[in-house]
């Protein structure tokens, strides 16, 4: 069961990056993409419906990781205080940004929420994947299970690395979610820069995987285990084989690319870590695993019951919603 | 009380009644925005969708800054309060992620097909969707009550030999008795705050003579709601939502009544200021017996005072005494205003009488301060317990995070909050100067 968990979180946190990621991505490029008010409002329909939804999977998450693993979410939260808050004003900015910016036909009112909008998805990229670097990293954790997480001990350069890749990745996945979304100019905008961001992300996977193996020799261990997790770094080479393939066409493609390719990180990622949830760097004793950070194993059966349920509903009816609003953005009276 | 435990406290009590502000308001619009379109969808009258679209907007407005400022209190519970996660996550943490799950989800996947899909989903749907955003909003409710009520009245668990708890009963905790009726008084409340808002909005229109249609139809709906909802929030949620915090809070009950000695037969304090050094009342006025009737159903029954109990144990008795003074005045003038307005509208002067429109729309905003005053006395009453009877307030903080972290990121907060609080007026406000859409406005739909 604790497994189990272990790999439902996982799900929810790849989800969260697949689709909450996209509109992470327009909102760090919209700036650069989008000429004009007209062009600007196109980009923010392609998300406006959506974004709150995307959104919810964070919340869901994070519900999930209090009853599943409370001592790690006691632990985590209570030691990435000042990074986490800063994470809300950033969330707190970004979603009156989106809501607030048609509300007002005055220049610079928009050009005010438009860079608002930028600001925060940029930042907030950012700072998840520095978030993931550190713990797979290993932080200081002491015997009582707690650590306390300033930012000179945050931002070191590996979790700078995989924050600057989380950020690449996501607004080359934003990117490409607007080559689905738009027509003519912002179109061929959108695939010469998805062209553009795809040599980065290259590079940064590659920097980024290095990186990663020289940290100790604990980290490959899990794919010397179990080869069969080698499928998960896979998904990633797929997508970025993929990501070349469609980069001029196929723009539907270049969006199933980028989500392979962010889907075969994180879960690369977990089974690097797999079963800490956060390491040790003081003791490898003092790490929380999925063992020692758990609930009663009643209460992990019956949280996952409960929550799996729901998570059916919810796969169900955010397809419908997704569906409704397919296709190419049509400007309209209820528009943003 | 260390600065630290303090700073935490004021952190969490400032975000989360800021946050409240605005749940109110879509718990409280969701239903009536439902029905309007339920309305609209049977009769096929477009004034109904017109007052439904108006309101949908004013909700999404709302909807927005209570999802930003919702996130940070679910946070919190790990960054500021880690102890009490580590301590009961596996039990309270049971209905926190099945509000995002089943609630959460529904309501904001709906709200969005509620206002940008009119033209694309066909029309049963768009009315499914307006019910779909009430049932995940009022749903929401529920699991978050559930939450509280579990730090009220625990129940369902076992506590192991490392000094946490465990879950013994999904059911019990998902069905507690204390969750039941605060839920009932936490809606009932919602949608009476929403009643004055439709009313308080109308009466505007009345006043200054615009949208004629749309501010009767306000009014009337406002008044007859308002009058049924004020008094089911006495009695029968107000009552026996009490009538737990008598069985399983005693300090909270002596508190909130302000009273220090045991009484047998004891009085109600309608007014007075506790004076708590002396352990009494300044200028009360009584009405003899009626505390007893009130808490056990019969005037000579036995009332414990707070002074049986050790001071450590008392909750701050001033502000939960007239927190719950100023929520129960409240009511019983909302009683008197909805009265006032249905025997308006049976006497056909509901329209015209100036006097009591100007009443209705300057009592708006006092809805709000008797929901948060509620609360108030749900959390502060529950003091110095962070879950009755196990777990201190003070030992459920967050040992590594330091006075100064949490007083210098609520200052940011308080920054934050102050533009989003200027920003919703401004836009809640205009949109309320734009007033509904008015083309076609009796028309009937042409497809019926």
């Amino acid at each position: 069961m604790n497994i189990v968990w272990f790999w439902t979180l996982g799900v929810m946190l790849t989800a969260y990056a697949v689709l909450d990621g996209y509109d992470l991505g327009v909102g760090a490029l919209h700036l650069w993409l989008a000429r004009g008010n007209e062009e600007r409002r196109v980009v923010l329909n392609a998300i406006g419906p959506v974004w709150n939804g995307n959104e919810v999977w964070l919340i869901a998450a994070g519900g999930m990781m209090v009853v599943s693993f409370p001592k790690v979410y006691a632990s985590g939260f209570s030691g990435f205080y000042l990074a986490l808050m800063v994470v809300l004003w950033l969330l707190i900015l970004r979603g009156v940004s989106i809501e607030f910016r048609g509300q007002i036909d005055h220049e610079l009112w928009r050009a005010f929420w438009d860079a608002g909008f930028c600001i925060g998805s940029l930042l907030i990229a950012l700072l998840l994947g520095v978030a993931l670097g550190n713990v797979l990293r290993g932080l200081p954790i002491r015997a009582d299970g707690y650590f306390q997480g300033t930012f000179t001990l945050l931002l070191n350069p590996y979790s700078l690395l995989t924050g600057i890749l989380s950020l690449v990745v996501l607004t080359w996945h934003g990117c490409n979610y607007l080559r689905v979304k738009t027509e003519v100019d912002l179109l061929l905008r959108a695939r010469c820069w998805s062209a553009r961001l795809w040599s980065v992300v290259v590079l940064l996977v590659i920097a980024a995987t290095a990186a990663t193996l020289t940290l100790g020799p604990a980290m490959g261990r899990n794919f010397r285990l179990h080869p069969l997790a080698l499928v998960f770094p896979l998904f990633t080479l797929i997508g970025l084989i993929g990501g070349f393939l469609c980069r001029r066409e196929h723009d539907r493609g270049a969006f199933w690319s980028s989500t392979a390719v962010i889907v075969g990180l994180l879960t690369s990622a977990a089974t690097t870590a797999f079963p800490n949830l956060l390491g040790s760097t003081l003791d490898p004793s003092y790490s929380l695993t999925i063992y020692n950070a758990a609930s009663s194993p009643h209460a992990l059966r019956v949280s996952f019951i409960a929550n799996i349920v729901g998570m059916i509903a919810v796969v169900v009816y955010s397809t419908y919603v997704h569906r409704t609003f397919s296709g190419k953005v049509k400007l309209g009276d209820h528009s943003y | 009380m260390s600065e630290a435990v303090f700073a935490h406290r004021v952190q969490f009590a400032f975000t989360v009644m800021f946050h409240y502000l605005f749940p109110i308001l879509t718990m409280g619009l969701s239903f009536f925005i439902a029905l309007l379109s339920t309305v609209h969808f049977v009769t096929g009258d477009k004034r109904y969708l017109a007052a439904a679209r108006f309101w949908a907007k004013i909700f999404a407005i709302n909807f927005a800054i209570g999802v930003v400022t919702g996130i940070p209190l679910e946070f919190e519970f790990g960054t500021n309060w880690s102890r009490f996660s580590s301590f009961g996550g596996g039990v309270f943490g049971q209905t926190l992620p099945m509000e995002g799950v089943y609630a959460f989800f529904l309501e904001s996947g709906f709200l969005g097909l509620f206002i940008f899909g009119e033209e694309r989903v066909p029309r049963v749907v768009h009315w499914l969707s307006s019910v779909g955003v009430a049932a995940g909003s009022l749903l929401s409710g529920y699991f978050i009550v559930a939450v509280d009520a579990w730090m009220q009245h625990p129940v369902g668990y076992e506590l192991d030999p490392g000094g946490d708890v465990h879950l013994k009963s999904f059911w019990a905790v998902l069905l507690n008795p204390y969750a039941g009726w605060q839920y009932a008084h936490t809606i009932n409340g919602a949608l009476l705050a929403g009643a004055f808002v439709i009313g308080g909005v109308g009466a505007f229109y009345a006043l200054s003579h615009r949208h004629r249609d749309f501010a009767e139809l306000s009014l009337k709906m406002a008044v007859i709601a308002g009058l049924i909802l004020s008094l089911t929030q006495a009695f029968p949620t107000g009552d026996l939502n009490s009538r737990n915090v008598v069985r399983y809070q005693p300090t909270k009950l002596a508190t909130m009544e302000g009273l220090f000695r045991t009484e047998k037969g004891a009085p109600l304090a309608i007014i007075g200021m506790p004076d708590t050094e002396n352990e009494r009342l300044i200028d009360p006025i009584y009405v003899p017996r009626f505390l007893s009737f009130l808490a056990y159903g019969h005037f000579s029954a036995t009332v414990e005072g707070l002074s049986i109990y050790p001071r450590e144990l008392w909750p701050p008795v001033e502000l939960t005494y007239y927190a719950y003074h100023i929520m129960v005045g409240l009511g019983t003038i909302f009683i008197a205003i909805m009265l006032a307005g249905v025997f308006l509208l049976w006497r056909r002067q509901l329209f015209e009488n100036h006097w009591y429109l100007w009443i209705l729309m300057l009592a708006l905003p006092f809805p709000y301060i008797a929901n948060e005053a509620g609360w108030v006395v749900a959390e502060v009453g529950r003091q110095p317990w962070l879950v009755y009877g196990l777990l201190k307030t003070a030992n459920g903080t967050s040992t590594n995070v330091a006075a100064g972290e949490t007083v210098f990121t609520t200052l940011g907060f308080a920054g934050i909050y102050a533009m989003l609080a200027i920003l919703f007026l401004f836009l809640v406000g205009r949109v309320i100067h734009q007033g509904p859409e008015v083309e076609n406005l009796s028309a009937v739909d042409p497809g019926r």
